[in-house]
């Protein structure tokens, strides 16, 4: 339980995913201009990665390790090298697939996260997780736990710079510098500040 | 969009239509492999490789793709190119590959990539397309070689691997900056190219803080 919990803290604040790896960073500095829709896009970040990340570790298990396909009777092939178009399959499928049944199932939900679902199908965060997943070789438990850490600490971030622009929103900044570059400034700042749990040792 | 010469397809995303600085697409990436100018190198040289022949593709199969499952389409073809560049940088420079971790699979979610594919790929002839692609390509390249020459010159004293300010551990003069290395550094570079491109450009200025300006100026009279 423990490994589990100190894995969750290191996915939110330590290696927080858009300010430690810059994953998601394209909705991120576009969603981030107002609290509302960050926090939207956000849940439908936590949905879709605790969601795809334990099922392409299901499909890694299954298919794409050295030897996995033994069950098949198979046991010298390996499909490695599908995994980029497997995972990426899997994630568009899966947004696709809960895209549909919130329509059906959940409209109040549909309403609130519809808009965001398309967005996430290529965004990086998700694959990234999918990826540092197989990568790291998580379990399917701790695949799990991964994928709704990130998912929060993305969400925590992008939240906070919405918050952040929409402070500055009354402030003069130089004219150049407005928008994007005060944004991308910002951001630095911000994971100055998230560096300072890099220290904690779990 | 029809009367785009070949000339114009290729100048205007390097400066006029930067992939990063106006754009907004394909940071993602951009920031996490700029510590070092090789690896950078080696990323801007797959991300090339991939926009040019996706747009190229894409752009031959377009009419014959149903609109209702492009996205799908493109990524499947986009997926498919990432494969190809992912296996020939493990069989000749493993090392980089090895660095580079994630971020090369990650490519298939560059925005750029995408973002070129629907814009552009989708509603022009092939050959501009590809030109389309690499400049986009190049565009991107620009950013991130800038933004690894200051992280390596500063965060390490050297470019490419080799030793321009010799650091103090190693008998020179100069203390590294630390922070270079670090996640936060690349923001501010980025933040500050945008800056400087913005300054030159000043046409590409956003207006939407204006609201700041405007308080400004009519208060003046009133708070002081």
């Amino acid at each position: 339980m423990e490994h589990y919990l100190s894995l969750a803290t290191k996915a939110i604040f330590v290696e927080n995913m858009a300010l430690a790896f810059f994953l998601g960073m394209c909705s991120f500095l576009a969603v981030s201009k107002k609290v509302e829709t960050a926090i939207g896009l956000g849940f439908a970040v936590i949905f879709v990665l605790s969601i795809t990340t334990p099922l392409n570790q299901m499909l890694i298990t299954v298919l794409l390790k050295p030897g996995a396909l033994a069950w098949a009777g198979l046991p010298n092939i390996d499909v490695g090298f599908l995994s980029f178009l497997t995972l990426i399959g899997t994630i568009a499928a899966a947004v696709q697939i809960v895209e549909m049944v919130l329509d059906r199932y959940s409209p109040e939900l549909y309403n609130a996260l519809g808009v965001f679902l398309p967005l996430i199908a290529v965004n990086c965060a998700i694959l990234g997780a999918s990826l540092f997943m197989q990568e790291r070789d998580y379990s399917l438990a701790e695949a799990t736990v991964f994928g709704a850490g990130s998912g929060i600490g993305w969400m925590l971030a992008v939240v906070a710079l919405a918050a952040i622009r929409e402070k500055m929103r009354y402030s003069n900044v130089p004219g150049p510098l407005r928008g994007l570059g005060i944004t991308f400034i910002t951001v630095g700042l911000m994971s100055v500040g998230f560096m300072a749990f890099a220290g904690i040792q779990l | 969009m029809a009367e785009v010469s070949n000339r114009e397809a290729f100048i205007d995303p390097l400066f006029n239509n930067n992939p990063i600085s106006l754009q907004v697409l394909g940071i993602c990436s951009a920031l996490a492999v700029t510590t070092k100018m090789s690896s950078a190198l080696v990323m801007c040289l797959a991300v090339i490789a991939v926009t040019a022949l996706s747009n190229t593709t894409i752009s031959l199969l377009r009419n014959h793709i149903p609109s209702s499952i492009r996205i799908i389409v493109q990524l499947t073809v986009i997926a498919s190119l990432v494969i190809i560049v992912d296996q020939v940088l493990q069989a000749y420079v493993y090392a980089t590959a090895k660095e580079l971790s994630v971020f090369v699979g990650l490519i298939i979610t560059n925005c750029i990539v995408m973002g070129r594919a629907e814009a552009f790929a989708m509603q022009n002839p092939p050959k501009l397309a590809f030109i389309d692609g690499v400049a986009n390509g190049i565009g991107y390249s620009i950013v991130l070689m800038a933004v690894a020459f200051f992280r390596e010159l500063f965060g390490s004293g050297s470019l490419f691997g080799y030793t321009i300010l010799t650091p103090v551990n190693q008998g020179g003069w100069y203390v590294p900056n630390g922070l270079m290395l670090l996640a936060p550094a690349a923001f501010f570079l980025i933040g500050c190219f945008i800056w400087a491109v913005r300054s030159w450009k000043p046409e590409q200025i956003e207006e939407e803080f204006h609201v700041g300006a405007l308080l400004e100026l009519s208060n003046e009279g009133n708070l002081r």
